[in-house]
């Protein structure tokens, strides 16, 4: 069980009987404004201790929490979106769902991984763990904006690239490969948001960007919490453990300078306001690519190579 | 060009004095094989076949003809994270770097393999498990740059267990740092070879290990994206025997070639030829003649001696 999910449980009591006796107390002659006004306080004081600072753990929890604004989500409050769908060799990954957008009146190319919400939909996206078809689209729809000179927007939430026979079969190393190779040399903006879970190198094959930017609750690591702890102590279940030492906040990776810009999220995480959250990040996206498409491609690529050559290099 | 000391003393001595490690046992059939035998069998069981992994040094001893300049020897390990599980970061690395005599996980310079110059990059498995951290993707990255500089062909043998869970995401960015050398690298022409040894997984295997123009693998390695426990414990059964092997990603088109560890050099000569009239003003042999001294004023020349010990 999700553990910020067993937290909230009460949070979400409480509103209700707030939301109960205000309807009450709009029906019936009675006074019930201190009642309303101290269970608020309450709610207000519980919230605060349960969001207020929050273990590396529970931010892993609200990543994968379940009404948490999925890939699909971001993609669903576009202007405007046409899906391109497969990798043209093999089969239409829907654990990355990707095509021509406008966001915010400026013609993109959007990509999305998605976990699915339902059981159902999780089964067809894979629960978000793209096989190397869907990094072979990735690659496809980037050189396509390149040759069409349009902006890549990415979404990234993946606990990480799909484990399986096939995908092993297919080279998933050599397809994660290949699209890094693709996003280091195109000559357009590249933006990628950390909207959920950033897991490994099946999310960086989305992120090698001119500007990445992260929600504050979102959580980017080296390795899953699990797979760490089964590398380090051959004990997934020693996960809590490993999510602290990882260092995969958004508050510790832009002190690194991994991440650009942290977008904050509302008390209780961004289920609460999905739409106030998916607006501030389109946003901020647009206005990430407002400054880079101003940019000439010979720099943005130079500008980018810099970027991460920085990152753990001897001279800072 | 002086051959480095750890060089020498390798070609002379490559086995120690000491007489009981003299004696090691093939992992693969268990017969007992003297080190000496085994060292001059360039680390390959005489007996079943089986290729044991190598270390760094006696790799580039086995390739190179007489030259070896270190780069980025001197890029040290830090504890970005202030990590410890079991026992801290700083300790790991202090008992890999007393086991195996390495620095880190990689082994970079400038050497000729058959008289052809190349800027050469060796992982080695026995430090941390040939895991990427910040050290390791600096020393490629420079590599590839200093390759680029002096128009080289750039020659890579990964062993790799994937990005250093000690070192966090600055290690997972090593894989968008080297792939952004390596493409600036061959989108100026350069001419690069992968050699994929055992084991090449995880990070390693999802940037440069598999993007170079030509990849080639030894025989019977292991390589894949994610762990054989992993999948095992996903899908709950046994994976058959040549999963993940260089045989069958060859067979699954992922490879150019699998080669014996015999037959690797002489091969690597054969492949670094077809790249001296590529698109760069020289790669490989004409390097010397057409290449104007870095600013350190050394240029890798091919070596008058040809001839290698395998």
């Amino acid at each position: 069980m999700n553990a910020v999910v067993e937290r909230e449980k009460g949070l979400i009591e409480l509103e209700e009987r707030i939301a109960a006796l205000k309807a009450h107390a709009a029906q019936q002659p009675v006074d019930l404004t201190a009642e309303i006004a101290a269970l608020e306080s309450k709610y207000a004081q519980i919230q605060r201790e349960i969001f207020g600072s929050m273990t590396p753990w529970q931010r892993v929890n609200m990543a994968r929490h379940p009404k948490r604004p999925l890939g699909s989500d971001y993609i669903a409050a576009l202007d405007q979106f046409d899906e391109l769908h497969g990798d043209r060799h093999f089969r239409d990954d829907h654990a990355i769902v990707g095509g021509f957008a406008k966001l915010r009146g400026r013609r993109v190319v959007a990509i999305a991984q998605d976990k699915g919400r339902d059981t159902k939909e999780k089964v067809l996206r894979n629960f978000g763990m793209p096989s190397p078809e869907g990094y072979r689209k990735v690659l496809r729809l980037v050189r396509l904006a390149d040759h069409l000179n349009l902006p890549v927007v990415t979404f990234v939430d993946t606990s990480g690239a799909d484990p399986g026979i096939g995908s092993e079969e297919r080279a998933q190393g050599e397809a994660i490969a290949q699209s890094l190779y693709e996003l280091a040399a195109v000559g357009v903006p590249i933006v990628a948001t950390i909207i959920g879970e950033g897991g490994s190198g099946g999310a960086l094959a989305l992120a090698l960007a001119d500007r990445v930017l992260m929600l504050e609750h979102a959580v980017y690591s080296v390795a899953s919490p699990e797979g760490a702890a089964a590398i380090l102590w051959g004990d997934a279940g020693r996960a809590e453990e490993a999510a602290s030492r990882l260092k995969l906040t958004s508050g510790d990776l832009l002190q690194f300078g991994i991440v650009d810009q942290v977008i904050a999220e509302p008390l209780g995480g961004a289920h609460r306001d999905p739409a106030g959250v998916i607006g501030a990040v389109l946003s901020a996206v647009d206005d990430a690519l407002t400054t880079l498409t101003a940019v000439p491609p010979d720099q943005l690529r130079d500008r980018r190579y810099a970027k991460f050559r920085r990152i753990g290099s001897a001279v800072p | 060009m002086p051959m480095p000391e750890w060089l020498r003393l390798r070609r002379a001595e490559p086995v120690p004095a000491d007489q009981a490690a003299q004696w090691t046992k093939c992992p693969k059939c268990g017969s007992m094989i003297y080190r000496p035998d085994l060292a001059a069998n360039a680390w390959v069981c005489s007996t079943c076949g089986h290729h044991f992994r190598m270390h760094a040094f006696d790799r580039i001893s086995m390739l190179v003809d007489a030259d070896f300049v270190e780069i980025g020897g001197e890029l040290l390990p830090s504890d970005p994270l202030g990590w410890t599980d079991k026992v801290p970061y700083p300790q790991k690395l202090a008992r890999d770097r007393e086991k195996s005599k390495l620095t880190e996980g990689v082994v970079c310079g400038f050497a000729s393999i058959g008289g052809q110059p190349v800027a050469l990059g060796v992982m080695d498995f026995n430090f941390r498990g040939g895991t990427m951290g910040t050290v390791v993707g600096e020393r490629i990255t420079q590599l590839f740059e200093r390759a680029r500089e002096r128009h080289l062909p750039c020659v890579v043998f990964t062993a790799s267990g994937g990005a250093r869970m000690e070192e966090g995401m600055l290690a997972l960015m090593q894989m968008a740092k080297t792939t952004l050398a390596v493409r600036r690298f061959r989108d100026e022409g350069g001419y690069y070879i992968s050699v994929l040894t055992d084991p090449t997984t995880g990070g390693v295997s999802a940037s440069f290990a598999f993007q170079a123009d030509v990849i080639m693998a030894e025989a019977r390695a292991a390589i894949g994206f994610a762990g054989r426990r992993v999948i095992e414990q996903t899908i709950r059964q046994k994976l058959p025997d040549n999963f993940q092997t260089a045989e069958f990603l060859l067979e699954k088109g992922a490879l150019d070639m699998v080669v014996e560890r015999s037959a690797l050099k002489p091969a690597l000569i054969r492949l670094l030829d077809y790249g001296v009239g590529g698109q760069r003003p020289s790669n490989g042999r004409l390097a010397a003649s057409s290449v104007a001294p870095t600013e350190s004023g050394e240029v890798a020349v091919p070596s008058e001696s040809q001839g290698s010990r395998t």
